[in-house]
């Protein structure tokens, strides 16, 4: 049997990027650029928290954790494993997509890397998320492609929020002291390291075609500590609103 | 801004002069995209309305979850409204006349009576 921690404890990672970005998204809703992008943001930020919930549900069916939705809303903020990137306020539009961007093509590699794990719920998910996960990094690619393509102001904002971001994104795989070398033995993933080559392989194409410069790698130091508990002072109001109407009654049945 | 309005909550845009030319930049106007919707592999795609995008591609993007969310879809095509050729509403008196061709329909032919007359002599 795989070990148990260590797979509670990257579901946790996994399904908490999801959740946080997810509602940092949904932030957007009514106040998108334009109603077509709206509607297209909006939705795409429910289908990230639906895959909180799918890894929640995991946790609760396969490994004895908690019901999915007290999961979400009832935890303490160092209890949450997320990565700073996700927890960051939406900012401007620019910051917003440059860290969509990012953020679903570190997700992709991770899914895919998933389709061969030996951990079985994993492979389901994994193929459950594919064809939502193919519209998201679509959507992301174009537009960056078409903001460092449209105008001077355009392109210079999207190279200062890759430059702001990168390192953000870069602390997305940040790897468990405790875990990391267990998980890659039992093959339930490829590790973070791995991982982090193939969403470089991802995103260089897509910045070439958007002719943005990749500030140079070894340069950048990745924003770690989401994943042992260690957040931005963004996160704790962001719980705060995100569970206010789940606490008001946490017994009431939906 | 100035606000020579005398309803002092509202200001008034001040348009150009009449006759000046306005320069729109490549990619400042976005386009309208009519949109069209494939239910099922072989179907014929049909129109179920329009976007607005800067190009094809995200006319393609924006059209996946405006149109293909909640019904069935397995894909969209986007033409650029431009590029579609029409009639002129006016002309629509060109499709009257076909109303008066029923002699080319099997309808037109009015053979009942022959029948009945052949009933009678049985």
């Amino acid at each position: 049997m795989i070990h148990q921690a260590a797979l509670t404890d990257l579901i946790i990672k996994m399904g908490d990027d999801e959740l946080v970005q997810g509602h940092r998204n949904s932030e957007w809703t009514g106040l998108g650029p334009v109603m077509e992008e709206d509607i297209a943001f909006s939705s795409m930020a429910q289908d990230k928290i639906g895959h909180a919930w799918a890894l929640y549900r995991i946790l609760h069916e396969e490994l004895g954790g908690k019901d999915p939705d007290r999961f979400a809303f009832m935890r303490a903020e160092k209890e949450f494993k997320c990565s700073h990137l996700t927890e960051m306020p939406n900012g401007e539009y620019d910051f917003s997509l440059m860290r969509h961007f990012l953020f679903d093509h570190a997700e992709t590699v991770r899914y895919e890397s998933l389709q061969e794990s030996s951990y079985e719920p994993f492979r389901q998910v994994s193929k459950k998320l594919k064809g939502e996960l193919k519209y998201h990094t679509l959507h992301a690619n174009a537009w960056i492609i078409q903001l460092s393509n449209a105008s001077e102001e355009s392109y210079a904002r999207m190279q200062t929020a890759l430059n702001d971001t990168i390192a953000l994104a870069a602390g997305v795989f940040e790897p468990s002291q405790e875990y990391e070398a267990i998980l890659m033995e039992e093959k339930v993933y490829p590790g973070e390291k791995e991982l982090y080559q193939r969403w470089l392989d991802r995103i260089y194409p897509v910045l070439v075609r958007s002719a943005l410069n990749m500030p140079a790698l070894d340069t950048i130091q990745p924003v770690l500590g989401g994943r042992q508990g260690f957040h931005t002072p963004h996160l704790a109001p962001l719980l705060k609103e995100m569970g206010e109407v789940f606490n008001l009654d946490t017994e009431a049945s939906w | 801004m100035l606000n020579e309005s005398l309803d002092p909550r509202v200001n008034r845009l001040k348009l150009g002069a009449p006759g000046e030319v306005i320069k729109v930049e490549e990619g400042e106007n976005w386009n309208v995209y009519e949109v069209f919707h494939q239910e099922k592999r072989g179907a014929h795609h049909e129109h179920v309305g329009c976007v607005h995008a800067p190009d094809p591609q995200l006319a393609l993007v924006f059209a996946k979850e405006q149109f293909a969310r909640r019904k069935k879809c397995v894909n969209l095509w986007v033409v650029k409204s431009a590029d579609i050729l029409a009639f002129d509403v006016e002309d629509e008196d060109m499709f009257a006349n076909n109303l008066e061709k029923t002699y080319r329909d099997a309808s037109g032919f009015k053979v009942m009576e022959k029948i009945n007359k052949f009933k009678q002599t049985k």
